[in-house]
């Protein structure tokens, strides 16, 4: 299968004043279409910088990063924009969406910004509220909705431009386990539908869901481990690998 | 696009209603103090320019310097005429205050001794009666024609012709009715004065020196010409070029509406300050609101929004308060200069084109203050903004 992420010797040195700060020192790895990875590692260990550089937030300050084979390394930002928009899904540790808008309307956005059409627009955007269970919450505000229901609403947002990945930076971390278990069974469900995820996470529980296991420390990659994931089932136990 | 930028504005206004209408606040005043402000100046301008059409006259007021010892009789005005060819009428004028008095009502006014000529000379018209006559002056007639303003005062709808009236004590047949001058004449109020006979009138303020002549310029192209002319006259008679003042009223009156033109930018200049504060109050509360939503910002960026999404958003959010409150100003900035002018019984100087330039210059405010707060906005780098909060 093509790569749908490809890195070679990913580097980002952070300059604070006079000091540099090496958070990522020579990253290779590629993630196939349809995976789905944990990045694991100690607090410090350059988990978040690498999602912001795979999520065209930030650039990298040496080696190459290949998105579905475009080289976005030297993209202006305006460009990044577009990549963002149509390429990937973001799904964030507290969630982030705009108080002021209803949840159709926080999953519509990235739909407005990228132009498409008002029809289309609103029928991708209830189906991807729907997908995420909450077809009946569309016209509720951030306030209005449980910790949990918030961030099935940013997956929702996520999904919703059909993205070639959804990168999750400890999507679980501020919600508690029935919660939490709620939302990795729609990740789940995403990445049996064929989705290609990476999930920044503390959470071994969370990495076991997952198909392979990055584990960097200290900006370097020190395991890479293709384990295979175990289905979740009601009760919580073990099932087949797949 | 546009229309999904204004709807994400609208709502972002409207999850914080009291200090949109705050920030408008600013503009809201400054919009009214414009308008109100040039309105009332343009009426001014309108009402002097007005009295400058109507009278149309070329006259030519001569006041000898008294202070000086500068004395001038009724028989001068012959000798002017003589000797000042661009003239073509004189009349005396003997000025002075008086009490009238028509049964038990009193009445404060001035009183004008003057000649016939004086009637075209001020361009004067009658509403009833005669205005003076020859032989009034010749044979010392004890006659009166009344301004409007006295008339009311003094009669109040009775019929005042022929009736007798007391001046200072001397009793005065009413000959005439005056109309209202729409800005002619000679003394501060020209509708509420008593005109007599100058003969009369020297009885009666107990002087034969006259206050001045009025004269009329033969053309108002030869005005000018004729101003110098009297000017060096009085001067070459007695000795000194400050022996007389001579003015043309017309002169006066240009250089009032050229004054009152002049208001009119100054006052829409001050307004127009108020404006530009209320500008600074829109920039100010926009940098806040940007570093408020710093993380609105970096989210709307991390999902695709480009700078110029980012910099529309945050332009038409504060173009929206200023048109907002350039609208409200306007109405109440109209209303304001209707009010005042009506009842000055001034023309209403308010023109649309002041208040769509108000409303131009109001959005202009909005977007121009607008401009380096949605910029700072849209050039946020988004993880830092992410960051945040
Ligand atoms: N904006 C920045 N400026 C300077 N240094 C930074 C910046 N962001 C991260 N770093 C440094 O880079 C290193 C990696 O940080 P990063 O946030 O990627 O770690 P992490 O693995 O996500 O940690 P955590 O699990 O605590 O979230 C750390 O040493 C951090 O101090
Ligand atoms: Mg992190």
């Amino acid at each position: 299968m093509a790569a749908v992420i490809r890195v070679e010797a990913l580097e980002r040195v952070y300059r604070i004043g006079p000091v540099s700060v090496p958070a990522l020192r020579g990253l290779d790895f590629a993630v196939p279409a349809g995976q789905m990875v944990a990045i694991m590692g100690p607090s410090g260990s350059g988990k978040s910088t690498l999602l912001n550089l795979l999520g065209c937030l930030d650039r990298p300050t040496a080696g190459r990063y290949f998105l579905a084979g475009d080289d976005v390394a030297h993209k202006s930002s305006d460009e990044l924009a577009e990549v963002r928009n149509r390429r990937i899904g973001f799904v964030f540790q507290n969630y982030n969406l705009l108080p002021q808008l209803t949840a159709f309307e926080n999953v519509e956005l990235p739909l407005v910004y990228g132009r498409v059409g008002r029809a289309e627009r609103h029928r991708r955007a209830d189906e991807a509220l729907a997908a995420v269970g909450l077809a009946d919450r569309r016209r509720h505000h951030p306030m209005e909705l449980s910790g949990g229901q918030q961030q099935r609403v940013g997956i929702a947002r996520a999904i919703v431009g059909r993205p070639d990945v959804i990168l999750a930076d400890e999507p679980t971390g501020n919600l508690d386990s029935v919660s939490g278990n709620d939302v990795l069974q729609l990740f789940h469900a995403l990445h049996e539908g064929g989705s290609t995820i990476v999930i920044v996470t503390h959470d071994e529980e969370v990495a076991r869901h997952c198909q392979r296991i990055i584990r960097l420390h200290d900006g370097q990659l020190v395991r890479d481990d293709e384990a295979p994931a175990r289905n979740l089932t009601a009760t919580g136990e073990e099932a087949e690998p797949c | 696009m546009l229309i999904d930028s204004l709807r994400m504005a609208w709502r972002s206004l409207a999850a914080n209603t009291a200090r949109a209408l705050l920030t408008m606040l600013g503009i809201i005043i400054g919009v009214a103090a414009v308008i109100a402000l040039v309105s009332v100046g343009q009426a001014a301008t309108q009402s002097v320019t007005a009295k400058v059409e109507n009278l149309g006259s070329n006259m030519i007021v001569v006041v000898p310097n008294q202070a000086q010892g500068v004395t001038l009789h009724v028989a001068d005005g012959n000798w002017l005429l003589a000797t000042v060819p661009q003239i073509s009428a004189v009349a005396p004028l003997l000025e002075g205050g008086v009490m009238s008095r028509y049964g038990t009502k009193t009445w404060s006014t001035t009183l004008l001794g003057t000649t016939p000529p004086s009637e075209q000379i001020q361009g004067r018209s009658m509403s009833a009666g005669r205005y003076l006559v020859g032989s009034d002056v010749q044979l010392r007639r004890q006659v009166a024609v009344l301004g409007a303003t006295t008339e009311q005062n003094l009669f109040g709808g009775l019929n005042p012709i022929g009736r007798t009236i007391q001046v200072d004590g001397m009793p005065l047949i009413v000959v005439g009715v005056m109309n209202q001058s729409g800005g002619a004449g000679i003394t501060s109020n020209p509708d509420d004065e008593i005109v007599t006979p100058v003969t009369v009138a020297e009885q009666i303020l107990h002087t034969n020196n006259v206050a001045a002549f009025m004269t009329e310029a033969r053309s108002s192209d030869l005005a000018p010409l004729a101003v110098g002319h009297l000017q060096a006259v009085m001067s070459r008679r007695f000795r000194s070029s400050t022996a007389a003042e001579v003015v043309s009223e017309d002169q006066v009156l240009k250089t009032l509406a050229s004054l009152t033109g002049t208001l009119t930018v100054m006052l829409g200049g001050i307004a127009g300050i108020s404006l530009l504060v209320g500008g600074i109050g829109i920039m100010n509360i926009m940098l806040v609101t940007v570093s408020e939503r710093t993380r609105e910002i970096g989210l709307r960026k991390a999902i695709g929004a480009k700078r110029s999404a980012v910099a529309l958003q945050f332009l038409i959010e504060s173009g929206i308060l200023s048109l907002g409150g350039g609208a409200v100003g306007g109405a109440l900035g109209y209303a304001g200069a209707l009010t005042f002018t009506s009842a000055l019984h001034w023309p209403s100087g308010t023109s649309l084109s002041t208040v769509l330039l108000a409303l131009v210059f109001s959005v202009a405010v909005g977007v121009v203050f607008g401009m380096w707060p949605a910029l700072r906005a849209s050039r946020l780098d988004p993880i830092e903004a992410l960051r945040q909060g």
